[in-house]
């Protein structure tokens, strides 16, 4: 392997800034890696060579000029739910095979002003539907760390780009995991702002209210010069936050002294297996060891996340993707009135998953169901914002695990609802629009695999969280103790 | 909550997707799984908690009523299935009488 593509974005953007290596050379650097893995990962839906040596050629122009740039020639993977002026962009799905962004997300055009180099456009679970991208209707992704595994999802073309070498910084989305499942299956961070914190305008929508665009990076510092770059309000999405931002890069800690940091008693990791249970007993007592006192908290509607989440995220989709209609842009078949066209249109574009939520959706919105399904849900999800206020009375975070499992085989989950198990962990953090993140803990499994310990924070707590990840991650360096098998 | 059969057709009908034989049998179970999943909802005594949206600092949000420049429109009309001049063209809505 070529040594630039190991370096971290950090690494990269100091070295670019001061001349040792140009963007230009950097992105052929990582190009090259791309040609020789690619083809057998498939991380890429599409790749963008004259895209990134021309976006290198301008940061390299700006260096010359006397610019420093926070992320001068940093090669970027961009999910494919995000619009890039120019490129197809396909959210993984047939009705959107050959659709051509017209403009670009805010999140990307942050990166790309501040010197980040698109490499190409990755693949996840159509429309964000998924924990695998198995639900991916243009191609297959597999973990480089056992290539008969998952990558784990949404944003597993992201998660598996980043952990290949193949960029250094990944863009993905969470709605209720898909950052941070991913993060953990690849054994790198994946981190989720607190809802509103970057900007939507760009971004696919799956489920408005939870959808949140994140960094997938090898480290915790370049998680934070990824969310530094990419988080304030844009005029252009109503719901991002307008408020300050404080920049987290240069608040990493090298300890947890006067933390005090949550342990939530519902979530009983014994439940996952003596050895699982070893391990994040293991991370706490780590977290302990770095100065932080662990107390224990409680989330009593914690065992009602998934119910919540299968509620809200399908009805919000199913209104969503009201739009793909064959008529303004996508997949059209044609039918003997506007009424089959619609039918038809939808039926051949939507891949099973899709159609499952946005029927589960429908149905969930429909007369006489309402207020059953969808304002009980609405409901719920304020008790999980309280409780988590109630829980973080007693603590600053709360660790937990990212996922329930290590990346598992492909189609191993052969029933719908064992997939949405996954997201156990995460989906309440969402439901309440925390910051949450994961990162590496240790390996599990036979083989051994990746595994992520989560860290939440309260709202607008990204600071906090970042700094408190980055001294697990300096003291414990778990990531390094495995090697891509690419 | 609601515990009758699904008519899956109907729904799938609401939402404008074709089903096939195959589709509807298999979503009509899915469907009834899943809605016996999410019922536990009904264990928790919501009476007097009031519904949330979004978490995050909900409030209305305005802008004054200003021109501004959108997309070119030949190159939104450039990714339409079907166009006619500066129009998207759909099939016959408003049947012949």
């Amino acid at each position: 392997m070529n040594e630039p593509v190991t370096r971290s974005a950090a690494q990269i953007a100091r070295d670019v800034n001061g001349k040792s290596i140009s963007a230009r050379e950097m992105t052929q650097a990582v190009l090259q890696r791309v040609d020789e893995v690619d083809d057998r990962l498939g991380c890429y839906l599409t790749r963008l060579h004259e895209l990134a040596l021309d976006c290198a050629q301008r940061v390299d122009r700006r260096i010359a000029a006397g610019e420093s740039l926070s992320l001068a020639g940093v090669p970027v993977a961009v999910k494919d739910n995000m619009c890039l002026t120019g490129t197809r962009t396909t959210a993984a799905s047939k009705i959107l095979e050959n659709w051509i962004a017209p403009y670009t997300a805010t999140a990307v055009q942050r990166i790309l002003d501040a010197g980040g180099v698109p490499i190409g456009k990755t693949n996840l679970d159509e429309f964000a539907m998924g924990s695998s991208c198995e639900n991916s209707a243009l191609g297959v992704t597999r973990n480089p760390y056992d290539l008969s595994r998952v990558p784990g999802g949404s944003s597993g073309g992201s998660a598996a780009a980043v952990a290949s070498f193949q960029a250094a910084i990944g863009l993905g989305s969470d709605t209720g995991g898909s950052i941070r499942e991913p993060g953990a299956f690849c054994n790198i961070v994946g981190f989720k702002p607190t809802y509103g914190r970057v900007s939507r305008y760009g971004l696919i929508a799956f489920a408005s209210s939870l959808d949140q665009i994140g960094p997938l990076t090898r480290t915790i510092e370049d998680a934070a010069l990824a969310y530094d770059v990419m988080a304030g309000h844009d005029p252009r999405d109503s719901t991002s936050i307008n408020r300050a931002v404080e920049p987290a890069s240069n608040a990493l800690r090298e300890d947890l002294k006067g933390l005090r940091i949550g342990v939530v008693k519902e979530f009983v990791t014994a439940k996952l297996g003596p050895e699982i249970d070893a391990l994040y007993k293991r991370a706490y007592r780590e977290l302990a060891e770095l100065g932080a006192e662990i107390v224990d908290v409680s989330l009593p509607t914690a065992d009602y996340g998934l119910a919540t989440y299968y509620l809200i995220a399908p009805a919000e989709c199913s209104s969503n993707l009201a739009r793909f209609d064959g008529v303004r842009y996508g997949l059209r078949v044609e039918g003997d009135d506007v009424g089959q066209m619609y039918e038809r249109t939808r039926a051949a574009g939507f891949g099973s998953e899709v159609k499952r939520r946005i029927l589960i959706g429908t149905y969930a919105l429909s007369s006489g169901y309402y207020d059953a399904y969808y304002v009980k849900a609405q409901k719920a999800r304020t008790m999980f914002a309280q409780d988590f206020r109630t829980a973080f009375e007693r603590c600053d975070l709360i660790a937990a695990p990212a996922a329930s499992s290590p990346a598992f085989e492909f189609n191993s989950k052969s029933d719908p609802y064992s997939m949405y198990m996954m997201d156990y962990y995460t989906i309440p953090m969402s439901l309440a629009g925390l910051p949450a993140l994961s990162v590496p803990c240790g390996y599990a499994g036979t083989p051994q695999l990746p595994m992520g310990l989560q860290l939440t924070a309260p709202l607008f707590e990204e600071v906090k969280l970042l700094g408190a990840a980055h001294a697990y991650e300096r003291a414990t360096k778990y990531a390094s103790k495995a090697a891509v098998a690419v | 909550m609601a515990s009758e059969k699904i008519d899956v057709r109907y729904v799938a009908k609401l939402a404008r997707i074709a089903l096939s034989e195959e589709e509807a049998v298999r979503f009509g179970k899915q469907l009834a799984d899943l809605l016996e999943h999410v019922n536990v909802l009904s264990e928790l005594e919501t009476a007097s908690v009031p519904a949330t949206a979004q978490v995050v600092e909900s409030r209305n949000v305005e802008r004054s009523d200003e021109v501004t420049p959108c997309l070119d429109r030949e190159t939104v009309l450039a990714m339409a299935p079907q166009r006619q001049g500066a129009f998207f063209r759909v099939p016959k809505i408003i049947p012949e009488s």
